[in-house]
């Protein structure tokens, strides 16, 4: 942190400046004229916690993007339909047994099963060429998406949460003072902070796997030297499978969560797979952290696009993607 | 010197006698196919099997693999409806026929040109990523915008100029407007491959870090390949647009963009005739699936053979062509072994080898 300040102090005011601004107009009652300017303040607070919940949301996704990719170079673009099948099969066990968190539990489980059996059957057949690794992915992709059709149909599908996790909380954060001088404070769904929670839950359980255990140190040594970590005695098919595991896991697991905040209907894979990919583009191929803040990013620039500009929403996300890569082809936390 | 492709194959004019029969074919195909056959199958494959193509040329000259071709053609599309005339009452601006297609081509070459440049700044897997999520966004895009592409709706009432007295969608005039575009686009591919560009864009393919040693500027060889690919990619698009009357976010979504993929794949990325084949078995297959399968589970079928393909003979059908003829040969012409199977195959060794 001190360092850089001290290597980039130019940046580090700037970024200043704009987290003093941005909690400025979070917690201030905002004056007349920037409501003029902008809309009113609930807007603006309901649109930054829609974008972070939502960014919390991609990084569940994209995270097991990131991770199957730094370590197998292996883009898996069926990762949106591990997405949905999660949902699908949440939904069905939660339907069945009542039990949304056995929903959630059994979603995990059979998508990381699924996982397994892909890296198992196909991925190890074709190690080192990634085009055809690619390709395979998306030839699953298709099949998938059309078997999931052809089982749960057309139809949308909404997820009932449990009791605690329903209604609005009253946040701190007073958006309007009336006229008799009482504050109105911003509500906003449990739920959602709830998914907010399980992101970060996750992504400091990833971060602590990763940085404080030994299979981590494995995973880690693979992604640097995938040849020397073999070389060293160490099985590398066995933490391959885990990982790929870990990484369609977490679709399956994000699969439930998104389904419950939003819905669950066809098409919805390839939106969670465009959302990886750009995370992951913009934050870094194989990088952790480097999906949290691609994933806070993305989920920012849609929910302001959809609440400010609402025709061009898309652009705001594609201009963040063009930009990150002429400045930094590799992503804001990727290495070369 | 090295010798990269060979030209001599033993033929007038390097033609091979099945490209003769194939031409004669083509050209004769009206004549005995119905209407359905000829506008349905013909026209619709070789349209297909041109966007196929601009795909091939990518990836098979310039190791570039982009799932963008189908929003290239898709934006030459719109260019039509908008700068031309529909029948939605949005835009149409309702220039001259002829401005409206140069003008929608070149937009869409332009628009490549974008993609290639931003594509380019990283290789490999990661082209295939960004392509993947431009043409996403190019389709979420289209579909929330009302005022430029008329949302969800798109654009209907998009028509070919009657022209010396023809009206150019009836199916045989279509179909052999269709083929004369194809036919120059394929013949432009075989031959300019062989040119110093072509040939420059190959060996970046095989060494990008030896060609820039060698001082060539492999990023402006890349962007303009993707130029060069958008007008292939853009004027199939505006032939599209033509062929369906009509563009509609459907038309450019992420599906029908794979569906492209498959074709190339399918049909083989190593030679122009690749993505052709490819167009017409998945016509064919498009159209009379239905007699075998369900009608709605038509993706799984075209997805499982997609995935045979991928998995079993990566190079697609012409790979399996030629190594069924390598097989039958085997036995009693050894010597011609290094002849016109390995031509194009960039890991045999006989591509590179040192010419007489």
């Amino acid at each position: 942190m001190r360092s850089f300040i001290e290597r980039h102090t130019f940046w580090a005011i700037v970024i200043g400046l704009m987290l003093a601004v941005g909690l400025w107009m979070i917690f201030a009652v905002w004056p007349d004229w920037l409501v003029d300017a902008i809309g009113r303040k609930k807007t603006f607070v309901n649109t930054l916690l829609n974008g972070i919940t939502l960014g919390g949301l991609y990084f569940l996704v994209a995270s097991g993007f990131t991770l199957v990719f730094g370590l197998m170079r292996n883009v898996n673009l069926a990762h949106g339909s591990m997405y949905l099948l999660g949902a699908y099969i949440g939904y069905e066990v939660a339907d069945a047994s009542g039990s949304w968190f056995l929903g959630l539990a059994v979603a995990f489980l059979s998508v990381a099963a699924s996982g397994v059996l892909l890296q198992v059957l196909i991925f190890r057949r074709m190690e080192g060429d990634d085009l055809r690794q690619t390709l395979v992915t998306i030839g699953i992709s298709i099949v998938a998406a059309d078997i999931m059709l052809a089982i749960w149909t057309g139809t949308t599908y909404q997820f009932q949460p449990p009791e605690w996790l329903f209604g609005a909380a009253t946040l701190p954060i007073v958006s309007v003072l009336k006229s008799s001088g009482d504050a109105v404070f911003v509500k906003y769904p449990v739920y959602r902070l709830a998914v907010l929670a399980a992101a970060v839950g996750v992504g400091i359980g990833l971060w602590l796997f990763l940085n404080r255990t030994r299979i981590g140190m494995m995973i880690r040594a693979g992604v640097n030297d995938r040849e020397m970590l073999a070389a060293s005695g160490v099985n590398v098919q066995l933490v391959f499978a885990l990982v790929f595991a870990i990484g369609a896991g977490l679709a399956g697991f994000a699969g439930v969560v998104g389904g419950t905040a939003l819905s669950i209907a066809p098409g919805e894979d390839i939106r969670y797979l465009l959302a990886s990919l750009v995370v992951v583009i913009v934050g870094g191929l194989g990088s952790v952290s480097g999906a949290a803040i691609g994933a806070l990013l993305i989920g920012l620039a849609e929910q302001f696009g959809l609440a400010y500009f609402p025709t061009y929403g898309v652009v705001l996300t594609f201009l963040i993607m063009v930009v990150v890569l002429a400045v930094r082809p590799q992503g804001i936390m990727g290495g070369r | 010197m090295f010798r990269l492709t060979r030209t001599d194959t033993g033929h007038p004019f390097g033609l091979h006698p099945a490209m003769i029969v194939a031409g004669v074919f083509l050209l004769a195909y009206p004549w005995f196919a119905s209407d359905f056959f000829v506008f349905q199958i013909g026209a619709y494959s070789l349209i297909l099997g041109t966007i196929g193509l601009s795909l091939m040329m990518l990836a098979g000259y310039g190791g570039m693999v982009s799932l963008a071709q189908l929003t290239v053609a898709g934006v030459a599309g719109y260019m039509m409806a908008i700068l031309g005339e529909n029948s939605m009452g949005v835009m149409g601006l309702g220039w001259p026929w002829w401005l409206t297609v140069i003008a929608s081509i070149l937009t869409a070459a332009l628009f490549s040109a974008f993609i290639g440049a931003i594509a380019v700044r990283t290789e490999g897997i990661y082209t295939i990523m960004i392509t993947l999520a431009i043409a996403v966004a190019f389709f979420y895009f289209v579909r929330q915008n009302y005022a430029l592409f008329n949302g969800f709706t798109g654009y209907a009432g998009i028509e070919p100029p009657t022209l010396l007295g023809v009206y150019w969608r009836d199916a045989t005039p279509f179909y052999y407007l269709t083929l004369v575009v194809s036919g120059f686009f394929f013949f432009a591919v075989t031959y300019g491959a062989r040119s110093t560009f072509g040939l420059s864009l190959q060996a970046i393919r095989d060494n990008p870090r030896r060609m820039r040693a060698l001082g060539y500027d492999v990023t402006l060889h890349r962007v303009a390949a993707y130029f060069l690919s958008g007008l292939i990619a853009g004027t199939a698009g505006v032939l599209l647009v033509w062929f369906n009357g009509r563009i509609s976010p459907g038309s450019v979504g992420i599906d029908v963009a794979i569906d492209i993929l498959v074709i190339a794949v399918v049909g083989g990325m190593r030679r122009p005739i690749g993505p052709y084949l490819g167009a017409i078995a998945f016509v064919l297959l498009e159209n009379f699936a239905i007699d075998l399968i369900d009608r709605e589970r038509f993706n799984t079928v075209i997805g499982l053979a997609f995935l045979l393909v991928v998995l079993f003979s990566p190079d697609g059908l012409l790979g399996l062509w030629n190594r069924f003829k390598t097989k039958i040969r085997l036995p009693h012409a050894v010597s011609t072994k290094d002849g016109r199977e390995t031509r194009g195959d960039r890991n045999s060794p006989g591509s590179l080898e040192q010419s007489p």
